[in-house]
């Protein structure tokens, strides 16, 4: 017997308290004192004083919830647009019979990502702009009269959204996908399936794995989204990430802020759950 | 077959369908992906100050960058932007350096170490990859207002945010980061080397550094490299921790792009796009010929 891998399993504990003791400090306690700050009282200049109150959560679900509705909504429109977009894209990338190509066109899809969050986001508002490329396409092209409102709406949000976290969607099912064995859909071909019912009855089950995970990743960020829709939306495309950031300046209100982020952070756990027993019950059938 | 001549020809409408959707989309999502970039670049060279159509080629605007000119805001130069991206760096190596070590020590007793308690372990390195980037970066905020504000009360010195919040913010995230690579190679090794180097009469220190370590090190690179780019690339978290004289690269091109759309911008936005390509292929490729020589 390894005299190391005893020592190691003896001492492994005290190996890993540095690090559990840094997470500990710095994102355990940071998160109990958001959820402590959420049920105090806002004081001057937005800190938090007592006595403890329950209004923050009451305004959180009154006033603010069309915003929580809004970013839960809008993230479920790009995790579905994602998927729409994503599912064939990740098909097409992984049935590329030579090997080269399949890398080239993965390539294609992760590259564009290697660039800055900010900088991608920012690119969006050349386009989208009242003086932006594609109203100055449209108009010498005769197509409209008028600009087109685009910018600093929810729709360029949720394009700013997908196109943020579409390779989130892509990669995970590209993984499926190329575990998957093109026989199967033979095999259901022989069987008499007809293309619709091959692909809902074979294909799509065994790489439900990947679009579970993808789902997940699109969304969870979707929903904490703060860059895109400050530099999109505006204040029609306010999302919770803008009213959190909002609750931090001059004029804010700590303990609100902390509400609404423990609001979302419920969201997000929510979510995982779903995602959780759904992979559960995926492996299950 | 009389009876299914329907249905097979509804299967062959269903397949053109198909194959006609399949090509369709990947130019439709391709060219989405990348319209926006080239947009970017193609106006960063116009002529004209509008975005609205392409008019000629110039490179005055990234002259004008580096004449300290741009465009409608007056507070832009080259030495802030020099400056914030030496914070930068400076951030992304302290940050990198102290989350590779705890990182690979946690992978380390995770991979090998037998105490209860992994479950809850696992869940604490996993969720700081998983929950919204804003609920991490108000916390940390929340936490060092406090935490300075009750130091200032006991004594009577106060302390602002700086360097040291960032770079521990920074630490934060990048640990999950390293521990999961780091694992992933410790669960690619064979333990029975390090029984080896025992019986052949290692102690556990020298084993550790002159087989596990080596065997590992594709593994920490790679993790390192990680955090670097993560620590580097980050503005959320480090928006809400930095203080006055601490801003990083990202949070001083947020500064520019929430302005207005000037051509300036854009190359500033080129140039830092090129320099990220770089710097990621550059990682990717030390770490692919770290990865092939083990």
């Amino acid at each position: 017997m390894a005299r190391l891998g005893r020592r190691l399993q003896q001492n492994g504990f005290f190996l890993a308290l540095p690090t559990i003791a840094w997470l500990f400090v710095f994102f355990v306690l940071p998160l109990v004192i958001v959820l402590v700050v959420s049920f105090m009282s806002r004081g001057r200049g937005g800190v938090a004083i007592m006595p403890f109150t329950l209004q923050h959560y009451e305004r959180a679900f009154g006033v603010f919830f069309i915003i929580l509705r809004r970013s839960i909504g809008l993230a479920g429109l790009t995790t579905v647009i994602c998927l729409l977009v994503g599912y064939p894209l990740a098909f097409f990338i992984s049935t590329r019979r030579r090997r080269l190509v399949r890398q080239i066109t993965l390539f294609l899809v992760i590259l564009p990502f290697w660039t800055n969050f900010l900088i991608r986001t920012y690119a969006w508002r050349i386009l989208l702009g009242e003086q932006g490329t594609i109203n100055g396409l449209l108009l010498s092209l005769g197509l409209i009269d008028e600009p087109i409102t685009m910018l600093n709406t929810q729709f360029a949000v949720l394009v700013g959204l997908v196109y943020g976290f579409l390779p989130f969607m892509v990669l995970p099912i590209f993984a499926s996908v190329e575990r998957f064995n093109f026989r199967y859909v033979d095999a259901a071909h022989d069987l008499g399936a007809n293309d619709i019912r091959a692909f809902l009855r074979v294909v799509l089950p065994l790489t439900m794995p990947g679009v579970l995970a993808g789902c997940a990743l699109v969304f969870i960020p979707s929903v904490g989204a703060f860059v895109t829709p400050d530099l999109l939306g505006g204040t029609k495309g306010l999302m919770i990430g803008n009213l959190i950031n909002k609750q931090f300046g001059g004029s804010g209100n700590m303990p609100l802020g902390s509400a609404l982020s423990i609001v979302m952070m419920a969201v997000v756990m929510l979510s995982l759950l779903v995602y959780v027993f759904s992979i559960r019950r995926d492996r299950g059938s | 077959m009389l009876i299914n001549e329907g249905a097979m020809r509804r299967n062959r409408t269903v397949r053109r369908l198909g194959q006609v959707g399949l090509w369709l989309n990947p130019l439709v999502a391709y060219f989405f992906l990348w319209a926006p970039i080239l947009v970017l670049v193609l106006f960063s060279f116009n002529s004209s100050r509008s975005v609205a159509s392409f008019t000629g080629f110039t490179l005055k605007w990234y002259g004008n960058i580096l004449n300290n000119v741009m465009g409608a805001e007056s507070a832009f130069s080259t030495e802030l932007m020099l400056n914030a991206f030496r914070n930068s760096l400076f951030v992304g190596s302290i940050a990198t350096a102290i989350s590779t070590v705890l990182g690979t020590m946690i992978a380390l007793a995770m991979a090998r170490g037998k105490f209860p308690g992994k479950g809850l372990i696992d869940g604490l390195l996993f969720l700081p990859v998983v929950i919204p980037e804003i609920t991490q970066a108000i916390s940390l905020a929340i936490f060092f207002k406090v935490v300075f504000d009750w130091f200032a009360l006991i004594s009577g010195e106060r302390v602002f945010p700086g360097f040291h919040t960032i770079i521990a913010a920074h630490v934060t995230f990048n640990i999950s980061y390293v521990a999961i690579v780091a694992r992933a190679r410790l669960a690619d090794m064979n333990p029975r080397l390090e029984e080896a180097a025992n019986d052949l009469g290692a102690n556990p220190w020298r084993a550790f550094w002159r087989v596990t370590f080596p065997l590992i090190l594709p593994g920490v690179i790679s993790g390192a490299l990680l955090a670097f780019t993560l620590s580097l690339d980050d503005f959320v978290i480090t928006f809400f921790t930095s203080g006055v004289g601490t801003t990083t690269l990202p949070v001083f091109v947020y500064g520019l792009l929430k302005l207005t759309v000037t051509p300036e911008v854009n190359a500033v936005s080129t140039i830092m796009m090129v320099l990220s390509t770089l710097l990621i292929g550059i990682s990717l490729a030390i770490q692919g010929r770290s990865a092939s020589r083990v």
